[in-house]
């Protein structure tokens, strides 16, 4: 039942734009058919496929680093105080200026290959695990931590069995947003600067008129974060089976 | 912790606030030895702050001396049970009636702690996560929790308020047998609930707070609740309790 509903959904929205190309008369330089896509993305497998691989790798390397760079500063923030202080202002700042105009100037410095466009899907990802999960740290129910304390608990014992577990759910949350936005940071890193990646094949195909290569890419682009994202939250889910559903 | 080195606790302060509210002036309280104190007043009165202040949970307290018997500090002798059953709900029945160990990095008495909570009825629920209890399952687990922590002081605030008539009733049968040997401090707005299980009750009122003389009910907790004594007594409090309302409102 749970399948049905979003199958029927893509069928839809599939109809919908082969009518329109085909009541309109689009031009396929500006919209291909669905049907067009799908062959495309056949006869392009083994090309789409090996750039679909490093996208997929920069997507993950940047969703691991970030995660774990944002969980270590949430950390941070939550047991040393007077760092707040000196972090927050970084955070802020971090995301103040755009990630995406600064992708020309981590080219630059970290050149064409995979390591830029990591370091951008870390920059993306870092900021919403950091907040969710500090969120959580800072407002675990004080009812816990009292008891903690009574039961002469040391900080550190009442943040990892008590604090880090409360804020799993708030993390979680933090995770699911970092995940849908990892593919943005690489292809938009690919986009500034590279030789490979579903990014780099987009702006070639478009640069040769292929536009149904083009689509097809984003499809693959599409399906690949899709596919990414829930098995996160499949997972988040599983690993915290005990929190109330409206939560995670 | 040896229970048999139990001893009385005594409060003395002659300013007490909380942030910039005077609770208690000339404040000279004692929890005796092996005695169920009960406190009994409006909300908002100051009742869970003076627990709170007992237990070390309100930062940056000066002018308050809590002194016990035995001139040792009742830091690391108090156990704590609160109107929310605090079980964390990512650990299951056994692990939650565990977890002061776990805090502190000791060696849990495991079967102890499984024939307590076998004692109270949940041996089928040693695994189960809390939120599959129900109220009282999960306070009858709460107090398992306090009695492992074997602390020779009790500050437990409105433990079974949150919980229907009958189950509270079995509750305070429950936490008078097992905790029988300790020092308790119960903050109650249920007068009977004070008459069942205290030694000694103190009605609070007004600001700065001011406490009745003891009441001490007669006979041994947990008293019937069909007692005509404590039905009399019980609406005689209420009868306190409702000017103390009154006399806290003006």
């Amino acid at each position: 039942m749970t399948i049905l509903k979003p199958t029927f959904l893509v069928l839809i929205i599939l109809t919908t734009w082969q009518l329109l190309v085909t009541i309109t008369n689009i031009p396929a330089y500006i919209l291909p058919t669905p049907t067009s896509v799908i062959g495309a993305t056949i006869s392009n497998v083994d090309t789409i496929w090996a750039h679909a691989i490093i996208t997929f790798i920069e997507m993950i390397s940047g969703l691991i680093i970030g995660t774990i760079l944002g969980s270590f500063s949430a950390l941070i923030l939550c047991y040393y105080q007077p760092m707040r202080q000196w972090l927050m202002p970084i955070l802020v700042i971090s995301q103040a200026i755009p990630v995406f105009a600064l992708a020309p100037i981590l080219v630059l410095w970290l050149g064409y290959g995979m390591i830029s466009k990591v370091a951008m899907a870390v920059l993306i990802i870092y900021f919403p695990v950091t907040a969710a999960f500090f969120d959580g740290l800072k407002n675990t129910n004080h009812g816990y931590v009292d008891l903690s304390h009574t039961m002469g608990a040391s900080k550190r014992s009442t943040l990892m069995h008590i604090k880090v577990p409360a804020a799993l759910p708030a993390f979680a949350s933090g995770l699911r947003v970092a995940t849908a936005m990892a593919p943005i940071g690489a292809i938009v890193g690919e986009w500034v600067g590279s030789s490979e990646g579903l990014g780099y094949l987009m702006l070639h195909a478009n640069g040769r008129m292929q536009i149904d290569v083009m689509f097809a890419a984003l499809l693959v682009l599409a399906v690949m974060s899709i596919t990414l994202y829930y098995t996160v939250d499949a997972s988040l889910k599983r690993i915290l089976f005990w929190a109330p559903e409206k939560i995670i | 912790m040896n229970l048999n080195q139990t001893f009385s606790v005594s409060i003395k302060a002659d300013r007490l606030a909380v942030g910039s509210t005077l609770l208690f002036k000339n404040i000279d309280f004692t929890l005796e030895k092996n005695e169920w104190t009960c406190l009994l007043g409006p909300s908002g009165v100051g009742k869970t702050s003076l627990l709170r202040i007992i237990a070390g949970l309100v930062p940056n307290i000066k002018n308050v001396l809590i002194r016990c018997s035995d001139n040792n500090p009742i830091n690391g002798r108090i156990s704590y049970m609160a109107q929310d059953d605090l079980l964390l709900p990512w650990l299951n029945v056994l692990d939650n009636v565990l977890i002061g160990f776990r805090l502190r990095s000791e060696k849990a008495d495991k079967s102890k702690a499984e024939n307590l909570i076998e004692m109270v009825g949940l041996a089928d629920n040693v695994n189960d996560l809390p939120y599959k209890l129900s109220g009282g399952m999960r306070q009858r687990v709460a107090l398992i929790r306090t009695i492992m922590e074997n602390r020779p002081v009790v500050l437990m605030d409105e433990p079974f308020s949150s919980l229907d008539f009958i189950t509270r009733v079995k509750m305070q049968e429950m936490a008078a047998e097992l905790l029988n040997d300790r020092t308790v401090l119960l903050i109650t707005h249920d007068p009977m609930e004070a008459l069942r299980l205290g030694d000694r009750i103190y009605v609070l009122s007004g600001r700065p707070v001011e406490f009745t003389k003891s009441i001490i009910p007669e006979g041994t907790k947990p008293r019937s609740i069909t007692d005509r004594q404590l039905i009399k007594k019980q609406a005689s409090l209420l009868m306190q309790l409702s000017s103390a309302s009154n006399s806290g409102s003006k």
